[in-house]
């Protein structure tokens, strides 16, 4: 038994929020709101260090019977999928306040600081249900405090991108909660009692029919959010418009929740169609690499730039995952990681520009390297981790993804290659546009350099991706069982799937003899 | 029949006691008003609201029996004063919302609350009708007050069309139920609902076209009282017009009343013909939900668009109806929280009226998440509650009432339904977006000078919140409550085993 450390993870932010609302001084708000987002960064590490890496099933489990009725339990638990995914969500959101609190949010402190701790309570709770309408419940309480936190912080088109945002997830989510009834029905029938607990669900006995159209729903639900292409264009314009800490949460954390929820639900409860999507998910994470790698080459403006590397950047975790290998799904979760890092990364450093000049026009920029060499420095550690430079975290979740699509589909890979060039390609293009040469605007002079604060809030990413990219030994090593647990499934399967062919071939070539003497039939008869 | 002795009679007036109690303040109160100014009614509203409360207390105690009392006439079981019960609080919140309305809108206070007490006992004898008589009387007295009711203001041209409207209208729908039950009456040969039952089971009627013809006047009856597309033309116009509790009292009191009766009627009594009505009914569902919720999309003034919402949450009920019995428990779950959620709502609204002149444009709420944190907090509740964001009362229930027609096997309906509860999410949205990312708007006057509407307001805020958040006991209620009428066995008897 957990002792209730989950429990205290998700909730505590959420009493923060409360205590936030109570309190009015400006000052005091951002200095409580950051101490509240301590707390559940401090449990987390503390989580780590208790977590038992040789395990693979659930830890710190909680369960308490909730509604009855339906079936649906309180039933909390982390493992080495989610185990890191918590760790980045606490991170990035201290980080977040930490930034935000140093002049970025000029209005309504009180209701940002709450909207941002109620979204941690949705982002960790979503990571750690193990009850799928408990999971669902998180999912959908994650979506109103970003919609206010890209409506009323956004700059431009701030309400026509909540709103997208919000649409484009509900539809997705509304069907995903029909097939996940319809999937406790299929339980009930075959075990004679209602849960919506995920551990029993993985056993329920589906129809092929019935899986692929579940698998379909559940599937859509998180490549919107994650998101893959086509189903991708709300996120630029929720990107662009949303705060800086809106934007580093939507892209460090929420995106994963896509990603996470392919792990946790879509292919272990149905593995076998899952097994059969391989080459439409691998084509469409491949379509979403060099798509998104080629409009952000094209982007005048830096937040849609990075918005669009994020498609490409989710691509190569979609590609991982649906390698259903050990290397392909760890270096996916890997780059999970390591895109809530340096795409976080990213994202700051582009609100910390955008603060002081109010744009984010490239072409306003060039020769910055002179005026604000810290900046510059910091930004081009952040570039390469993203780019994928060996000794940098990006390097390791790339190079892991690329090994497991190999094994599984080596032309996906061979194409997803060239999505890595067409990235550093764009990337040095922008540094280059945006750092070097003489400064042409007369504006960037007095452009100021990074601030104690700003330094304080990216020497932690900059740690992270030089320890994430030197030692990824006990990262991945954490990953493992759970990791190898959850492919057994798949493995499972892929055997089923096998020996079910093989019965299909037989029976194929019983039906080709009596066809080939009617062809030949018909043929000496037209002769 | 059991004939009537003297220890008999004890039991049997208690159900109707506090039906009673309604009907003898009503007449007090109009007694009253004659000797109070017509401007100062505050008194007779709290007298009002005790009356209410003393009745709400003499149902606790009809909770849990069952029988039938008055030679069948009236049902006595748990569903009855479930609806009662519900009956009673949105009444005891329009009375709150009321208070200082009636006097800054000079309406008489006497008629005003003599009106509305006469509603609430229409509403509860269809909520405890037993047969098709006291469903037409129930329906009409409670009807008759709710016209008058409508019109009251009678400087406001608005609430002049919006009467007039609502009682032709009515009346036509009236006609067609009445000549819906005088037709299964003449099938039948009885107008009791347990005996429309026995003899409906009993399969001697086959598929007689005077009863069917009986069974879709009914419908059509029923369909026009919960506003279900397309009966629902003065849904909007009324709610607009008639005074702003008024509104909120049609939008929930009336609705539940006709939920009460439609229920008893369609999924306890008329199950033998479920092959007959639900194939019709699941049409009507998906036409009410997409009608009702692409009609509220195009609205600027708040009340018209709750009022096509309103609509939109009838075509959520009735694709429980479309499910059957099986859903008995979950169209009570969902009604009361529709109950306690619009009722915020609309109180809501009332709170930004400005004295004088009722613009009620969702304009007017630009700005109000700045300027009355609380308020706008409470209004975001109540509308997320109405899209159907966890953890409010509203998801609970739409979860409730989609995951019984799954059950039941409507796939595709419930497809349906979620689509549109997406569509929905727009211009509930749109209300947040003024409030939280705009500027402007209207001044909200002297709200501390109101404390009934803010006790309104925040009850309402923490009953949706509370019913969302821990749903087990209500779920518990409300499915009891089903099957004290119908003793069907749906999916509820077997999931409320631990």
């Amino acid at each position: 038994m957990g002792g209730g450390l989950l429990t205290a993870l998700i909730f505590l932010p959420l009493l923060g929020a409360l205590f936030i609302l109570m309190q009015s001084e400006e000052r005091a708000i951002w200095n409580s709101a950051f101490i509240f987002s301590l707390i559940p960064l401090a449990l987390s590490f503390y989580l780590l260090i208790a977590f038992d890496p040789h395990r693979a099933d659930y830890q710190f489990v909680e369960q308490y019977p909730w509604i009855p009725a339906f079936g649906i339990s309180y039933h909390l638990g982390v493992d080495g999928i989610s185990l890191f995914l918590v760790l980045l969500t606490t991170i990035l959101i201290s980080l977040s306040l930490l930034y935000s609190g140093g002049g970025d949010i000029e209005e309504r402190a009180r209701e940002f600081c709450f909207f941002i701790l109620v979204l941690e309570t949705g982002l960790l709770g979503t990571l750690l249900a193990v009850d799928l309408f408990l999971f669902y419940m998180f999912w959908e309480v994650m979506l109103i405090p970003m919609y206010f936190l890209i409506g009323i912080w956004g700059h431009g088109e701030r309400i026509y991108a909540a709103i997208k945002f919000v649409l484009f997830t509900m539809v997705g989510s509304l069907l995903m909660l029909v097939a996940i009834l319809y999937l406790v029905f299929a339980a009930r029938e075959h075990f004679g009692r209602l849960s919506f607990d995920l551990p029993l669900l993985y056993e329920v006995p589906l129809t092929v029919t019935e899986a692929r159209w579940l698998f379909a729903a559940f599937a859509l639900a998180f490549a919107i959010k994650v998101p893959m292409w086509p189903v991708h264009t709300w996120l630029p314009d929720a990107h662009t418009n949303a705060p800086t800490a809106g934007s580093v949460i939507l892209a460090g954390v929420m995106l994963k929740m896509g990603t996470y929820g392919f792990l946790r639900f879509a292919i272990p409860l149905f593995p076998d169609v899952a097994i059969e999507a391989i080459p439409l998910f691998m084509t469409l994470a491949v379509i979403g690499i060099i798509y998104g790698a080629l409009v952000a080459m094209m982007q005048p403006d830096l937040k849609r730039l990075i918005a669009y590397s994020s498609v490409s950047h989710l691509g190569f975790v979609m590609l991982g995952i649906f390698a259903l290998n050990p290397q392909g799904i760890e270096g996916a979760i890997y780059q999970m990681l390591n895109h809530g890092i340096s795409t976080g990364g990213l994202f700051l450093l582009v609100g910390m520009l955008y603060m002081r000049r109010h744009t984010r026009e490239i072409s306003e920029f060039g020769g910055l390297w002179h005026r604000v060499p810290v900046y510059a420095a910091i930004f081009m550690l952040v570039m390469l981790s993203s780019i994928g430079l060996p000794g940098l975290n990006g390097f390791v979740g790339e190079f892991l993804i690329m090994l497991g699509g190999f094994l599984r589909l080596r032309l996906a890979v061979v194409i997803a290659v060239v999505g890595v060039i067409l990235e550093a390609l764009y990337m040095l293009w922008t540094y280059e546009r945006v750092m070097f040469g003489p400064i042409v605007n007369a504006i960037n002079e007095k452009l100021a350099d990074l601030t104690t604060r700003e330094i304080a809030v990216m020497v932690p990413v900059i740690a992270l991706m030089f320890f994430m990219g030197l030692y990824p030994r006990p990262l991945i090593s954490r990953m493992e069982p759970s990791v190898n647990l959850m492919l057994a499934r798949v493995h499972i399967a892929q055997a089923r799937l096998d020996q079910k062919s093989d019965r299909r071939r037989l029976a194929t070539a019983d039906r080709h003899v009596p066809m080939t003497d009617h062809v030949s039939q018909i043929a000496a008869a037209a002769r | 029949m059991t004939p009537f002795n003297v220890t008999a009679i004890n039991i049997v007036w208690l159900p109707i006691l506090p039906m009673i109690v309604i009907a003898i303040a009503a007449m007090v109160v109009l007694l009253a008003g004659v000797r109070i100014n017509e401007e100062d009614s505050e008194g007779l509203g709290w007298l009002t609201l005790a009356a209410l409360f003393v009745a709400f207390i003499l149902t606790l105690g009809i909770v849990g029996q069952s029988g039938v009392a008055f030679a069948g006439a009236i049902s006595i079981d748990s569903f009855a004063a479930y609806f009662e019960l519900a009956i009673l609080i949105a009444a005891m919140f329009t009375v709150l919302m009321s208070l200082d309305y009636a006097g800054e809108h000079h309406i008489p206070g006497a008629e005003y609350y003599s009106l509305l007490l006469f509603s609430v006992l229409g509403m509860m004898l269809m909520a405890t009708a037993g047969d098709l008589i006291i469903i037409f009387l129930g329906l009409e007295t409670m009807s008759l007050s709710v016209y008058v009711l409508a019109g009251i203001a009678r400087r406001d041209p608005k609430s002049n069309e919006a009467a007039i409207k609502y009682f032709l209208l009515g009346a036509f729908s009236t006609g067609f139920l009445l000549y819906g039950i005088a037709l299964v009456y003449g099938a039948t040969g009885t107008i009791k609902l347990g005996p429309i039952h026995t003899v409906l089971a009993s399969g001697a009627m086959g598929s007689n076209r005077m009863l069917l013809l009986g069974i879709g006047m009914l419908l059509i009856g029923f369909a026009f009282k919960v506003a279900a597309v397309p009966f629902h033309m003065w849904t909007p116009d009324v709610y607009e017009g008639a005074p702003t509790p008024i509104t909120a009292f049609m939008a929930v009191g009336v609705k539940l009343a006709a939920f009460a009766g439609f229920l008893r009627v369609f999924l306890v009594d008329l199950t033998p013909m479920t092959g007959e009505w639900s194939s019709v009914l699941w049409v009507v569902a998906a036409l009410t939900m997409t009608g009702g919720n692409l009609m509220a999309i195009a609205q600027t003034n708040i009340k018209r668009m709750l009022a096509y919402s309103s609509i939109a949450h009838a075509g959520y009920l009735l694709v429980g109806m479309t499910a059957g019995a099986g859903a008995g428990g979950a169209i009570l779950y969902y009604l009361v929280a529709y109950a306690f959620t619009n009722l915020g709502a609309f109180a809501v609204v009332i709170a930004l009226e400005r004295l004088g002149v009722p613009s009620n444009k969702i304009s007017d709420y630009r700005g109000l998440g700045t300027r009355h944190p609380l308020l706008a907090g409470a209004m975001a509740v109540f509308l997320l509650s109405l899209t159907g964001v966890p953890p409010m009362a509203g998801f609970v229930g739409k979860f409730y009432l989609f995951y019984a027609a799954l059950h039941q096997g409507y796939v595709g309906l419930v497809i349906i339904a979620v689509l549109n509860s997406v569509i929905s999410t727009y211009y509930y949205f749109s209300v947040l977006v003024a409030m939280y990312m705009q500027e402007g708007g209207v001044e909200v006057s002297r709200l501390s000078a109101r404390p009934a509407l803010v006790a309104a307001i925040g009850l309402a805020a923490i009953a949706t919140v509370v019913i969302g958040a821990y749903p087990q006991p209500y779920i518990g209620i409300a499915s009891n409550a089903f099957h004290s009428a119908s003793g069907a066995e749906g999916i509820h008897a077997a999931s409320l085993e631990p």
